[in-house]
């Protein structure tokens, strides 16, 4: 399903991603963890489709498409979703109709026909049932006076309600306490299917207890240092950050 | 070469595209000679039959008119106006048979409102408004009439008006904004075409939304409209007045006058969404638009609320007002400027408290895109007699891209140390943050503007009835075209 070859990515000139290499398959959770200012987010971002970030090598392709020249608009249409660390707030626009403007955007990018208003409504409410979100919420502005777990829960919910193909995680966990996390852990889960795929971006090994990956990566300097089962992230858990953060391409 | 020449002309139709409502009904106009003297205004009041004391009174505004100056306080710039060189008088022909139903308008017209998606039969049924429709200066289709008339409601054109209830107009045109007021609406006193007029009687609640919907069509006319509502003693009207304008090249100018007059206990809400063409990307062609809205709250325990959606115009000029006399009454002002390309608006408010515990809100909303100038201008004056008053003001401004600019200029004058006025402004950007969140959920960038922009307007959008908030909510997205990117 996604692809990314030998990326490299600068910001303002300044190397921040030197060659990643990652395949994801269908039906797949893999976990990306490392120390902070490894590349993680920007790995995310660039991913989404971020401005600001320039690849000056390699590529990304989603379904075997090079995406790396799409908008974010159409990559979101293309099926790729970023729950974001730091949920931004638009005051005054309600989720209800954030999401039904999204969910039509991206049906129309397909060349599928746009749901009317009464019949989203409808698969909104089955949706927030479903992750038992109270419908209060759907009228609220987007993340405007939301607690940190209500950010991420209402994430959660325009995943399920998208249901994109690729959901990449960019440490959903910050900020959360462990009811919150487990909340937004059986969100997740529930949303696996055999057809779509997880990245979740994460520092601590905690919130993977909860969602299994198949497999961790350890991102470091820029560049995947080591990849393995999820027995690894116990690993990390344990002995730190610190074999990877010794002189840079001195990695385990 | 042939490519370049498509793709030439496929930039240009792209431009012409951008002004969707920029189309034009060819009804041929009956005009006055360019220009403006006294035998202009002479022909005016005798192609509309007017009695002996309205052609006095538009000379006298006019006499008065040619001593005035030209205010000169806004934060608008604009070449003086030549208005030697304007047509003053134009009405569609087929006017001279006036139509007695909606079968006999001409099918061209009633194809222009299709076209802005407002179809007159379909509205009648649909929304249960009447519409009196304002086609180039002269009224040509009021609808619902008999049914309000059972009530005793009065809504007719101006021109009708001053045959039918020369008692009512004389009384109270000109009672708000005098003809001297400004010279715009001085100027309006002595050329007015049309317009409607109001009369809610007592104790009447007007079961229906009144709208209107203007439209500035013969080339180089300028539209000289003027309202005049009166809410006697416990009655209540809810009137919309709406605005497209076809694509044109010349200047045009716009000066209209309203006025509301609200007795005892009487409520009057008073909505615009106005959309004149606002020029091209460098203000070339757009419309000069020089209103004068007042209201007054005559009456005790009155209410006047006006809700402003101003998005169209290459100059706004424009600051509804409203005089808190009767003790208790109360006004609000809700408005959304918002200002794209080369376009400049100096808009506000005035609030007048002169009665006692009299109250009034303001809740402005300006958006400043492309290299547009949006002032904010208001003024809340509290009379040394006005015991207990209070107001209420809140202006922001969400700017879009960095070389537009948003102003705010409150002025308070307070004579009465028992009463409390509060200000609240603030100044935001529309965050790169907020625009990548959106379209990260697959919102193209430019609906994605429209989508945050109007949730900044939310709380004055709300305020529109319904059809017109559906409507409203479509214009701010189109007005914001090509302003990111």
């Amino acid at each position: 399903m996604l692809e990314i070859k030998n990326l490299h990515v600068e910001i303002d000139g300044k190397k921040i991603l030197n060659g990643i290499n990652l395949t994801i398959k269908e039906g797949e959770v893999h976990a990306i963890m490392g120390p902070n200012g490894s590349g993680k987010s920007t790995l995310a971002n660039v991913l989404a489709g971020k401005d600001d970030y320039e690849i000056t090598e390699g590529e990304i392709l989603f379904n075997g498409k090079d995406i790396t020249e799409l908008e974010p608009e159409e990559r979101a249409g293309e099926g790729v979703f970023l729950a974001f660390q730091y949920p931004v707030e638009i005051p005054g626009v309600t989720n209800t109709t954030f999401l039904k403007e999204a969910f039509n955007a991206q049906r129309k990018y397909r060349g599928e026909e746009e749901m009317d208003g009464l019949k989203f409504v409808k698969h909104l409410r089955q949706k927030t049932r479903d992750l038992g979100i109270s419908e209060e919420m759907l009228k609220r502005s987007v993340n405007v006076g939301f607690s940190g777990g209500e950010k991420k829960r209402n994430d959660i919910l325009q995943m399920s309600v998208l249901e994109p193909k690729l959901a990449v995680l960019d440490e959903t966990d910050s900020g959360l306490d462990i009811d919150a996390l487990r909340t937004v852990a059986d969100g997740v889960n529930g949303l696996r299917k055999p057809d779509n795929a997880f990245v979740v971006i994460t520092h601590y090994q905690r919130l993977l207890d909860y969602i299994v990956p198949d497999q961790v990566h350890v991102l470091a300097f820029g560049k995947i240092r080591k990849s393995g089962g999820k027995e690894l992230a116990l690993e990390l858990e344990e002995k730190g950050y610190a074999d990877f953060t010794g002189a840079e391409g001195e990695a385990a | 070469m042939a490519a370049t020449q498509e793709t030439v002309e496929q930039v240009q139709s792209l431009e012409q595209d951008k002004y969707k409502y920029g189309f034009v009904t060819e009804i041929e106009a009956e005009s006055a000679p360019k220009g403006l003297n006294e035998d202009i205004v002479r022909f005016i009041s005798a192609k509309k039959n007017e009695p002996e004391w309205m052609l006095e009174w538009r000379l006298k505004a006019f006499r008065h008119w040619q001593t005035m100056e030209e205010p000169e306080w806004s934060k608008l710039n604009f070449k003086p106006i030549d208005y030697q060189d304007a047509y003053y008088y134009s009405a569609p022909k087929s006017m001279e048979d006036r139509p007695q139903s909606l079968d006999e308008v001409d099918p061209e017209l009633l194809r222009t409102y299709e076209k802005l998606g407002i179809p007159l039969e379909e509205q009648k049924v649909l929304a249960g408004v009447a519409v009196d429709v304002v086609f180039d200066s002269v009224s040509v289709a009021t609808t619902f009439k008999e049914e309000l008339k059972e009530q005793g409601i009065i809504f007719c054109s101006i021109s009708e008006a001053i045959q039918e209830h020369p008692e009512l107009v004389k009384k109270y045109m000109g009672s708000v904004v005098p003809y001297g007021d400004n010279k715009h609406a001085c100027l309006n006193s002595a050329v007015f075409t049309d317009g409607s007029f109001v009369y809610i009687p007592k104790g009447v609640r007007c079961p229906v939304e009144l709208s209107t919907y203007f439209r500035i069509n013969a080339e180089n006319t300028g539209q000289f409209e003027r309202t005049l509502l009166i809410a006697d003693e416990d009655s209540y009207v809810s009137y919309l007045e709406g605005c497209t304008a076809p694509q044109r090249d010349e200047h045009q100018l716009h000066a209209a006058v309203v006025e509301l007059v609200a007795m005892d206990n009487a409520e009057i809400k008073y909505s615009t969404v106005q959309n004149w063409y606002p020029g091209d990307q460098d203000g070339n062609g757009g419309i000069y638009n020089f209103v004068t809205k007042r209201g007054i709250c005559r009456g005790d325990h009155s209410k006047i609320s006006w809700t402003q959606v101003e998005t169209g115009s290459a100059l706004t000029w424009k600051y509804p007002s409203t005089i808190l006399k009767g003790d208790h009454s109360s006004a609000e002002f809700y408005s959304v400027a918002i200002t794209n390309g080369a376009q400049q608006a100096d808009t506000g408010t005035k609030m007048i408290h002169l009665g006692k515990n009299t109250r009034s809100r303001i809740i402005s909303k300006g958006i400043s895109a492309g290299k547009s100038q949006n002032t904010y201008r208001g003024l809340v004056r509290i009379g040394a007699k006005a015991e207990g008053a209070r107001n209420f003001t809140q202006c922001d401004s969400l700017l879009v891209g960095d070389r537009c600019g948003a102003h705010t200029v409150p002025y308070i004058e307070n004579k009465n140390r028992s009463a409390r006025v509060e200000h609240e402004a603030t100044t935001s950007k529309i965050s790169d943050d907020q625009l990548f969140y959106c379209r990260q959920r697959g919102i193209p960038e430019e609906e994605a503007v429209g989508l945050v922009v109007n949730g900044f307007c939310r709380e004055v959008l709300q305020e529109l009835p319904m059809e017109f908030a559906v409507e409203a909510q479509k214009l701010v997205a189109i007005s914001l075209e090509g302003s990111v990117g």
